[in-house]
């Protein structure tokens, strides 16, 4: 099965020169790439839930939160958007913490690498399973009669707002799948952390009914400045300081947890 | 043969050790995993670090592989320092830890050009040196399936092979047969062989004194953090004595008052066959053994064989350690 003399041809191969760190980051780019290949159900994953939220509200609640399953649908597209977003960076989390459970990230440590490069093809790996994810949901609001005022300008903006929301995000899991050996334990964490998040925001309902102190809440939580900031940009009327306060808590997450991330991994 | 120095390497040549290590310590809250160790590997060699679980062996490794940062002291591999260098040390070694570092959602190949584009090779060379690998350790035909599909014996292959990448200058192996079954692991043996023939210095731990005493020029015995004895498996087997009484009973059920009679008139602990069926104790001389023998005889015990020689090195390591056995885990070995 191994001869010794074809292991000292192949050890005459010469050394390449190393790669730079961009380089680095691609291969790991190019590695959640191949994950979609051959692990096509995790988009199931991804998808199912948000597509049952957006039938079971619309039809179901929609005629009583709005008046017609078709006004709901228009108020309730732009937050489920942002839900997918938040609630897919906890399975990125899961993958890590799978990932370093197996040794695997040992051997990408032992390498003379970029210490972050891994990290960089996991984002890589989460932004595209945000753009397919959000896509597939918007296709299923467009079929349902959902139709975005602001054009395609305005989906694309809306977009480029939900990478931003899930790069903060996933930092957050990130750091999580570091310091927390169990990938399961990493998503129950994750949902406890997030369901107050999603659903004490205005993604389901205007907060106006809700008693003043959960309001006050609602109104501060960031998901709900997410969610009004992503319907301004896909119904028209996005004022700045709504982009802006939507992007807060992503660049704070970023400016916090990426500095950690890079000392726990150092660290371990 | 507690002689740290490598054969007939000086002080002064160390820049010739693959490995040279003085004092490293390395703690986690109150255990000391690595309590002072040094280490000289000589290039070229395979050299075994044989202990129980939890003797420290996989720390001590992951330190010498830049994985963890040592608490005290300092070491070289390859000529780079470990903490001044990490990178340059990284650069000239490959790592195949106790658990198989593959992605098992990709194919063999994908894992293996996935590595060979991090070490800087591009595109079809990148190809090229995967299938060269796969081929070399007979794993072409299962190039294109998953990881998740492969056997023990064909991810440990393909573990392997991942780290020979780019030729190392040591090439680390945390127990490379552990869980593996007796054809897998002595397929791996092989291509432990096979590589140090090639050239490749080799730095392995092991459980297994079999293991050990099969595949390495040199052995460094380890427990509780500390380095207890070092030399060839010759030298280790000659140190603990050559004067070994190994007793086998008709009647398993007297073997408690056999021992007992045995450890009066010797006077050294007796020692069990994992097995348990056979008794084994270090007589000194041939007379000794006589008188023990007699004992035993006297009191109505009946032998169904007995024998003097060499100790097993599982012998070795109880004169040592006053352990029976290497097989029961201690369970504070930090991964």
């Amino acid at each position: 099965m191994i001869d010794t003399t074809s292991l000292q041809r192949l050890q005459r191969v010469a050394r390449p020169r190393s790669p730079s760190a961009l380089s680095n980051a691609l291969v790991f780019g190019w590695r959640a790439v191949l994950k979609f290949k051959h692990v096509p159900e995790q988009l199931f994953d991804l998808v199912m839930t948000p597509i049952m939220f957006t039938l079971l509200f619309t039809f179901v609640f929609g005629g009583a939160l709005a008046g017609s399953p078709g006004e709901y649908l228009q108020f309730f597209l732009p937050g489920i958007l942002v839900q997918t977003v938040v609630f897919n960076a906890v399975y990125s989390g899961m993958g890590l913490s799978t990932d370093l459970g197996k040794g695997l990230f040992d051997r990408f440590r032992s390498l003379p690498i970029w210490s972050l490069s891994p990290f960089a093809g996991l984002m890589v790996g989460d932004i595209l399973r945000h753009l397919i994810a959000a896509s597939i949901i918007l296709i299923i609001g467009l079929i349902l009669g959902y139709r975005p005022e602001a054009g395609s300008l305005g989906v694309l903006a809306a977009f480029a707002m939900l990478i931003a929301i899930g790069f903060g995000m996933g930092w957050v899991f990130i750091v999580l799948g570091l310091l927390i050996r169990t990938p399961t334990t990493v998503m129950t964490l994750g949902f406890t952390f997030l369901f107050p998040l999603v659903f004490a925001s205005n993604i389901m309902v205007d907060p106006g009914t809700m008693p003043d102190w959960l309001r006050a809440f609602v109104e501060v939580n960031p998901v709900s400045l997410m969610t009004t900031a992503l319907r301004g940009l896909m119904g028209g009327g996005a004022t700045l300081s709504q982009v802006v306060f939507a992007l807060i808590a992503p660049v704070a997450l970023t400016a916090i947890l990426a500095p950690t991330t890079l000392w726990l991994y150092l660290r371990r | 043969m507690n002689d740290t120095s490598p054969m007939g390497v000086p002080a002064t040549g160390l820049a010739q050790s693959a490995i040279s290590a003085r004092g490293l310590v390395k703690t986690f809250g109150k255990l000391r995993a690595v309590d002072g160790i040094d280490l000289d590997v000589p290039r070229g060699i395979i050299f075994a670090i044989l202990g129980p679980n939890g003797a420290g062996k996989t720390t001590l490794m992951r330190m010498l592989a830049t994985l963890s940062r040592p608490d005290a002291g300092s070491a070289t591999v390859m000529g780079h320092d470990l903490v001044q260098a990490p990178h340059e040390v990284r650069a000239a070694i490959a790592m195949t830890g106790q658990f198989a570092s593959l992605d098992e959602d990709l194919t063999g190949r994908e894992n293996l050009v996935l590595l060979a584009r991090l070490w800087g090779f591009r595109g079809r060379a990148a190809k090229a040196r995967a299938d060269d690998l796969l081929a070399a350790f007979g794993l072409s035909e299962a190039a294109t399936k998953q990881v998740r599909d492969y056997s023990g014996g064909m991810r440990r292959r393909l573990d392997i092979a991942a780290s020979l990448i780019v030729t190392p200058g040591v090439l680390f192996l945390d127990e490379p047969t552990t869980g593996l079954d007796p054809n897998a692991r002595k397929d791996v043996w092989g291509m432990i062989r096979g590589l140090a023939e090639a050239g490749v210095t080799i730095l392995l731990t092991t459980q297994y004194l079999e293991e050990a005493d099969q595949l390495a020029a040199r052995i460094a015995v380890i427990d509780h953090g500390r380095k207890i004895a070092e030399g060839t498996s010759r030298e280790l087997k000659a140190a603990t004595g050559s004067g070994f009484l190994h007793v086998a009973l008709a009647d398993v059920a007297r073997l408690d008052q056999a021992a007992s009679i045995l450890e009066r008139r010797l006077e050294h602990p007796v020692q069990r066959s994992a097995e348990g069926a056979e008794l084994s104790v270090l007589a000194g001389t041939a007379k000794a053994a006589n008188e023990a023998l007699a004992d035993l005889v006297a009191a109505g015990i009946e032998l169904s064989d007995f024998s003097m020689g060499q100790p097993s090195l599982e012998e070795v390591f109880f004169a040592l350690t006053g352990q029976p056995s290497l097989g029961e885990s201690r369970k504070d070995d930090k991964p």
